[in-house]
């Protein structure tokens, strides 16, 4: 065993401390480009005080959310002084804190079943996307066979069968999102692939395995994350269409997607039923795509 | 002086800060003569002549002066200098792929270029265009005439890429890494050929490259560059036989020559090339000089004449 | 080492690396109406034996197939044809983890500094991997320690064993590649043109590092590089290839002091000369003509169409390789010829 030579320095300016030196990874630099960008803080701002007093909405109404106030008209519309808010729907329940349980169910909806998409596709596509050959194409032919198939029709099918269930929906909802997120990461996953520091990890001996968690997976994140951002108002949208249709949650649950279907019915005499839930809806929507966009810019491969 | 660069000075506007890419840089060239200029990654040298030819990135910033011919060329009007650009003076890039038009053939690239400049007809154009694709040693010139770029091989669209820069006959020729790309053997083919071309068009070139070997072959003075800087300029001679700045030296002795052998290790220089966001106060050359004393840290050395014809920044008196 | 020592270890040993006829071919698959697959023939017939301490230079210009020879011996890619032992073990075509075991003994450092990091992973991860898949045996602490160790002795501050690819200069990164490469104490590395994508006054640098190492650990190197001077500097035999195919092998004296084949001739006349006085004066053997397309090489000899020699008898047989002296090898028919 040959003894270890003096050390040469490599004329890099001396440092003092014993403690190794904090490195800068590339998703800090990411971060620090994104929170540059004010559209997308001020959404993240936002959406935080949504989430809030989603989490908080029982302390912030006087009223339970399926409990009619007997007292008021039905529908009533908004009032400062019965504490009203945003008015009364057409059972006489408060609207302010439905719209904030609908914010728990919809957004729930968004986070979970993208979370569900994104743990399916992405171990997928980069599974598809690493090995390639055969393999490859024989499971984005899969990929293409469950895209073809026609979305409503199986989630009429699944709740037909199982009842309205809020997990259905989820798991609905995820089963269709994850294809796309395959398509994409197994895209990214094949310019990864040919990159060297791939084929150093292969002449070092690291298993398929491996190189696909620790390899593959991080370097495909980027595009991964954006397109999360922008699945996640998809999803939200696609449960208020199956609300809106009626397939969504059972009652006295409610959703976004619920409220506006109510509130289109009784658009012209009780606006304030449509217009404060589609208000946070749209509202949602448009942070979660200024964070996307924001991000998009951030983890730009250009600046790498 | 049929180019005159003074005081030019380069500065890039990033997010991290102001970068300085060129810093009060000094050139001539003669006409018919060939200078050299001889710089790593962030000595400036590309950046020098893309401010001269107008080519900066829009975050750039350039002032000075360039004159060519005795006329200032800097801060002209873009249809002014559109009208010098590749009549008077030409570019030649490291990768010919990025100055040719994939989707055109070679016939059009070229005599869109005469037509616009000269004012001549289509068909006195084209074969005045095969004219120079013999020139430049392209078999079967008329074939290859009507191709496509990608239809060359990368010796040949080098050479393409020469005969388009001659075209309008100018007097000065750039050519910035222009055989870096190419293979050893190409390399000495379009070498002999900037070379020939010098000679028989009475055309001065300028050669920017990092490999002291082709600047030996072709230069009739040499520039060296270091971070934004000249740090020394000398005929070609007296660069290679006594060079008198430390980098420059330490290139020489750095660099394994083909015609000896020795198993003794390199003198290698120490260091890394300076980050220009982060400049030393002193010589930005100091953290790697081996006969670097206090001034050097302190103070930035300017360039001063040490014989005919021969200039140096550096704080020490000779290097033997 | 040096040149007397090596040839007293040659007599005396046995090659750790012995590369027979190798071939790698790529199946192109060409259009038209009927698909046909034609192969790219990177590699087509190498053959040479590898030294204990030894470093074989391995030089070519682009096509020559020289990077494909390297991956085709650790067996990043399958050959197609041909032997390569490793002392004693026919490793051509065996399976991941059959060739698992040979891993830690076989490695390579690459081109692209960066590129070959993992952007994600800090380097002491990325140095440590080696360590995780063929000792997991060791402790967390008992690793950094290694890495730490490695990282001083290619020239990096340990302090920086947190830091990320991207915060390092080439230099920089070419030498944490080194460390990877040399963690597990291997016996052989293929040096893929490690210093061609650095600045000049780096490349020395790193040249030096390899050149310690060597002495250091008595490792065998085969150094891939386009750039003559280098290979001649680090190199004790050299192999010059030509479209996939050995045109001449030599020790590094009489590579260049009587090169045989007509292509290394003009190799070597074409490299330019950091001297103005030689360099003006030079009779330069030009090259006519240009790389023939590996898809449908020259018959017999390929380097016929572009050769000053060539005759009838070079398109119609592939020359062998024969014998100038002894280790002196040339691959032509007429290289007896001034």
């Amino acid at each position: 065993m040959a003894t270890a030579k003096p050390f040469k320095s490599d004329g890099l300016a001396p440092l003092h401390g014993a403690e190794p030196v904090k490195g800068r990874s590339l998703w800090q630099d990411a971060r620090r480009r994104l929170f540059r960008n004010k559209a997308a803080v001020g959404s993240m701002i936002l959406l935080a005080i949504i989430v809030i007093m989603a989490i908080l909405a029982p302390l912030l109404s006087p009223w339970a959310f399926d409990d009619p106030d007997w007292g008021y008209d039905f529908p009533g519309p908004p009032n400062i002084e019965t504490k009203h808010w945003f008015g009364t729907d057409g059972n006489g329940r408060d609207l302010f804190v439905r719209t904030l349980y609908g914010a728990r169910i919809s957004l729930l909806v968004g986070v979970i079943a993208t979370s569900v998409s994104l743990l399916i596709g992405v171990t997928y596509g980069a599974t598809a996307g690493f090995i390639g050959g055969r393999t490859d194409n024989i499971m984005m032919r899969i990929v293409d066979i469950l895209y073809s198939l026609p979305f409503m029709f199986f989630v009429i099918l699944l709740m037909v069968i199982f009842g309205r269930n809020i997990f259905l929906i989820f798991v609905a909802l995820g089963a269709v999102e994850w294809l796309t997120m395959a398509r994409i990461v197994r895209g990214q996953a094949l310019s990864v692939k040919k990159k060297e520091f791939i084929e150093a990890a292969q002449a070092v001996g690291v298993s398929n395995a491996k190189i696909i968690t620790r390899h593959i997976i991080p370097n495909v994140l980027g595009p991964v994350i954006v397109y999360m951002t922008l699945t996640i108002p998809q999803v939200i949208l696609t449960e208020s269409f199956l609300s809106f249709l009626g397939l969504g949650v059972q009652e006295p649950l409610t959703s976004w997607g619920v409220l506006i279907s109510e509130g289109a019915k009784q658009m012209e005499s009780s606006p304030w039923m449509l217009i404060f839930p589609a208000a946070f809806l749209a509202v949602t929507l448009f942070c979660f795509n200024f964070i996307g966009d924001g991000l998009r810019d951030a983890l730009d491969p250009k600046d790498r | 002086m049929l180019l005159e660069i003074q005081n030019l000075t380069t500065r890039f506007s990033t997010p991290e800060g102001e970068v300085c890419a060129v810093n009060n840089v000094s050139l001539q060239v003669e006409a018919g003569q060939c200078l050299g200029v001889v710089g790593e990654s962030g000595s400036g040298k590309t950046q020098v002549f893309m401010s001269m030819m107008g080519l900066l990135a829009k975050n750039g910033k350039t002032e000075g002066i360039v004159n060519f011919n005795g006329r200032q060329i800097l801060g002209l009007e873009i249809a002014e200098l559109n009208r010098l650009r590749g009549v008077e003076f030409s570019m030649i890039f490291q990768d010919p792929m990025t100055s040719l038009n994939p989707y055109l053939r070679i016939s059009r690239q070229m005599t869109e270029v005469l037509v616009e400049h000269r004012g001549i007809s289509e068909k006195e154009a084209a074969a005045k265009a095969i004219e120079l694709l013999h020139l430049v040693g392209i078999p079967e010139a008329e074939k290859r005439f009507r191709m496509y770029p990608h239809e060359f091989s990368g010796g040949m669209r080098q050479r393409a890429m020469i005969a388009m820069a001659l075209l309008c006959e100018p007097k000065l020729l750039i050519a910035d890494e222009p055989t870096t790309a190419l293979d050893v053997t190409v390399q000495a083919q379009i070498l002999d050929l900037i070379a020939g071309l010098g000679r028989k068009l009475d055309m001065a070139t300028v050669l920017i490259t990092h490999d002291l070997g082709v600047i030996a072959g072709l230069s009739d003075r040499v520039a060296v560059m270091y971070g934004g800087r000249v740090v020394e300029e000398a005929s070609v001679h007296e660069i290679f036989n006594s060079p008198q700045h430390p980098y420059t030296k330490g290139l020489l002795e750095s660099m394994p020559r083909l015609d000896t052998s020795s198993d003794k290790a390199l003198h290698a220089i120490p260091g890394q090339p300076p980050d220009l966001q982060a400049l030393p106060a002193g010589c930005s050359f100091e953290p790697r000089c081996n006969y670097a004393f206090a001034r050097c840290h302190a103070e930035i050395p300017e360039l001063r004449t040490i014989g005919e014809g021969r200039v140096k920044a550096c704080h020490l008196e000779q290097i033997s | 080492m040096s040149g007397a020592a090596m040839n007293q270890t040659e007599t005396t040993q046995q090659p750790i690396l012995s590369v027979r006829d190798l071939k790698v071919y790529f199946p192109i698959i060409a259009g038209g109406l009927i698909r046909r697959t034609i192969p790219l023939k990177a590699v087509d017939g190498v053959s040479f034996d590898l030294y204990p301490g030894e470093t074989l230079g391995v030089v070519g210009e682009s096509g020559c197939g020289k990077s494909t020879l390297g991956r085709g011996i650790l067996q990043l890619l399958e050959p197609s044809g041909g032997s390569v032992v490793w002392l004693g073990h026919h490793i051509e075509g065996l399976s991941a983890t059959e060739m698992k075991k040979y891993r830690k003994e076989l490695q390579i450092i690459f081109q692209d500094p960066l590129a070959s990091l993992n952007p994600r992973m800090t380097i002491g991860d990325i140095i440590a991997e080696p360590l995780t898949v063929h000792n997991p045996e060791l402790s967390v602490e008992e690793r950094k320690q290694r890495v730490r160790e490695m990282m001083e002795q290619v020239g990096l501050l340990p302090l920086m064993i947190n830091r990320y690819p991207h915060e390092f200069s080439g230099g920089q990164c070419q030498r944490i590649g080194v460390a990877r490469a040399m963690i597990l104490k291997p016996r052989l590395i293929v040096c893929d043109e490690p210093v061609s994508a650095l600045d000049v006054s780096i490349q020395a640098q790193i040249v030096n590092l390899i050149k310690d190492l060597q002495d250091t650990f008595g490792l065998s190197l085969i150094f891939i590089s386009h750039d003559l001077s280098i290979v001649r500097h680090i190199s004790h035999r050299i192999m010059v290839l030509y479209l996939g195919n050995m045109m001449e092998v030599a020790d590094k004296e009489n590579l260049y002091a009587n090169p045989r084949h007509p292509y290394t001739k003009a190799l070597i006349s074409a490299v330019p000369l950091p001297d103005p006085e030689l360099e003006k004066q030079k009779q330069r053997l030009v090259l006519e003509g240009d790389l023939p397309s590996p898809l449908s090489p020259p018959s017999g000899c390929v380097f016929r169409t572009r050769c000053p020699l060539a005759r009838e008898k070079c398109a119609q047989e592939k020359p062998e390789m024969t014998d100038v002296n002894g280790a002196h090898q040339v691959a032509c028919h007429f290289w007896q010829q001034r």
